[in-house]
């Protein structure tokens, strides 16, 4: 006899604990519906550019279904360096400083646990993108959280960071324009956060996937401020910029010991990238700025009306000047922020997610994306603003 | 091209209320950029798209290349406009290339195009020839497809 009870106990500690992500919880919920108008999707609406989508068959008929190096096609770095260079004002090596990755999920991935000894600690800001806690974990590392406010439009400030981090701190790990807020990082505080990371010896890890997306203002790179190159991880990707979540396909720019290590946790898990995805980012790269003004001038828009129509429904927004989502708070609806989900799916059959999905403080928020039609984002806004009329109703 | 006409002309039935939004202008402002549209002639007049062929209308469009004489001081100028005045005619285009102008001219039927392109448009003075292809089935017009092609294939909520 053996003492097999339940093959839980045999799960590691560390993944057992993490809970399941909010968003599949909510995502079993909705997909038991049918005719929901979902705000709920963190990936755009727009079909990968058409020339992409041709060149990859091409590359298919080619006989492009092999392995490629591990760090990627040399023809996909030697055009990433010049397009990170021209967009990001920062120049790395295509022979020694870029790895291509399965989407930034997998460049972080391989960042961390190429960086962390267990123990070591990473702060980083909610509300953030699902992965990021469970990720230090799954690295062994030790997440430290500071809050960012709607109050102050959901800015990180060196002043936060100041207050957090303790000598055991060897990673800062940034998103902005940020996913679930909107929020970016203006150059002002980029400097600082420089500074701040610099003074305290700090490696940072930046995942700039939704950059191209910045309505207002202009992006600036931590990466590109002086003396950061070398100590900065730059994650950067395909998926958002021309709407190729589907090929997952990401790269990670850093120092060449940095991309080294990183090489070989990618080589011993990932092996390479997928090669018709790689020969895809390459067409990709051709005419960029032509395929991405277009979707990004229609996010705009639709970004303005969505805020507008908050405003108007009396539900105070921080305008989002970046990536496609909004962060509505709904507190003073005196439910939490699942409960204003579940209710109004069920009763308008309108998809949010939950901000608690996206960290403590994400509680009392909402988060719609906007990457979908025009047409179905002025239906949903009627139907939320119908059930907060309700709400507002009931609560007098 | 300006904001306000690229909303327009990818949906003329937008409200200046949510054009204003969108913009995140005035909406009297919008009002009168698109009354001054329409009064300098840059708004020319607004369309419904129609996918016809599911209409199963009685009706044929061809595509008509026509060879003109471009004539001293005049050019092209007044021959094309004589063929646009035909309500027959839905197009005029002048090219470069192998021939002049090309039309866009629908009929009834087959024959009623025909008798057109013989009795009307190969007599115009300056008209030195015609090649006429019929249109069999439209597949994107004005930059619409005329079939929806998949479903919204994404997953309803994802992080």
């Amino acid at each position: 006899m053996n003492d097999f009870k339940s093959p839980r106990d045999f799960i590691a500690d560390h993944v057992r604990d993490i809970p399941r992500s909010g968003i599949r919880d909510f995502f079993d919920i909705v997909s038991t519906r049918k005719d929901v108008i979902s705000l709920g999707i963190g990936e755009p609406d727009f079909d990968t550019p058409w020339h992409v989508r041709e060149s990859t068959v091409f590359a298919l008929e080619r006989g492009a279904t092999h392995y490629t190096s591990n760090m990627g096609l040399l023809e996909l770095r030697r055009a990433l360096s010049k397009y990170v260079r021209k967009t990001f004002n920062v120049s790395y090596d295509a022979e020694k400083e870029i790895l291509i990755t399965v989407g930034v999920s997998e460049a972080l991935d391989i960042a961390l646990r190429a960086l962390l000894n267990p123990g070591d600690e990473v702060l980083y800001h909610e509300p953030c993108y699902v992965s990021y806690r469970a990720d230090v974990i799954f690295a062994h590392g030790i997440p430290l959280t500071v809050n960012t406010r709607m109050e102050d439009g959901f800015r990180l400030t060196r002043a936060m960071l100041e207050e957090k981090i303790t000598p055991r701190t060897k990673l800062l790990l940034l998103n902005f324009p940020n996913n679930p807020t909107g929020a970016i990082l203006p150059e002002a505080d980029v400097r600082e956060i420089a500074e701040f990371a610099k003074k305290h010896n700090l490696i940072v890890i930046t995942d700039e996937i939704y950059a191209e997306m910045t309505y207002d203002g202009r992006h600036v790179s931590i990466a590109s401020m002086p003396g950061m190159k070398e100590r900065t991880i730059f994650l950067h990707g395909f998926s958002k910029a021309w709407a190729m979540t589907g090929f997952r396909l990401g790269y990670a720019c850093a120092p060449a010991e940095f991309t080294e290590a990183m090489m070989k946790v990618h080589q011993y898990t990932m092996l390479c990238a997928p090669t018709p995805s790689q020969k895809a980012a390459v067409e990709a790269l051709t005419n960029p700025e032509r395929d991405i003004r277009l979707m990004t001038a229609e996010y705009e828009k639709r970004r303005n009306l969505l805020v507008s129509a908050f405003e108007g429904m009396g539900i105070p927004c921080s305008r989002p000047a970046g990536a496609f989502y909004a962060f509505p708070c709904i507190r003073q609806f005196g439910i939490g922020s699942k409960d204003f989900a579940l209710r109004l799916l069920d009763e308008e059959n309108v998809a949010v997610v939950p901000g608690s999905a996206f960290g403590e403080c994400g509680e009392g928020f909402v988060r719609c994306a906007y990457a979908t039609s025009m047409d179905n984002l002025k239906e949903a806004l009627a139907r939320i603003s119908r059930f907060v009329g309700k709400l507002k109703a009931k609560s007098k | 091209m300006d904001e306000l006409l690229k909303i327009l002309n990818r949906n003329a039935l937008e409200t200046p209320e949510n054009i204003a939004k969108m913009l995140n202008v005035p909406v009297s402002e919008v009002k009168n950029r698109i009354a001054e549209y329409e009064r300098s002639g840059i708004i020319r007049g607004y369309q419904a798209i129609l996918n016809e062929d599911q209409l199963e209308l009685d009706r044929v469009t061809a595509v008509i290349e026509v060879k003109v004489t471009p004539e001293r001081e005049g050019g092209f100028n007044r021959v094309s406009m004589r063929i646009s005045r035909f309500p027959e005619v839905q197009s005029v285009y002048l090219m470069s290339g192998a021939y002049d102008l090309l039309l866009f001219v629908s009929g009834k039927d087959l024959k009623e195009v025909a008798l057109f392109v013989s009795e009307k448009l190969a007599t115009l003075d300056g008209v030195l020839s015609t090649s006429t292809h019929f249109m069999l089935k439209t597949y994107k017009q004005h930059g619409v497809l005329m079939e929806k092609e998949t479903e919204d294939e994404r997953l309803q909520v994802s992080p």
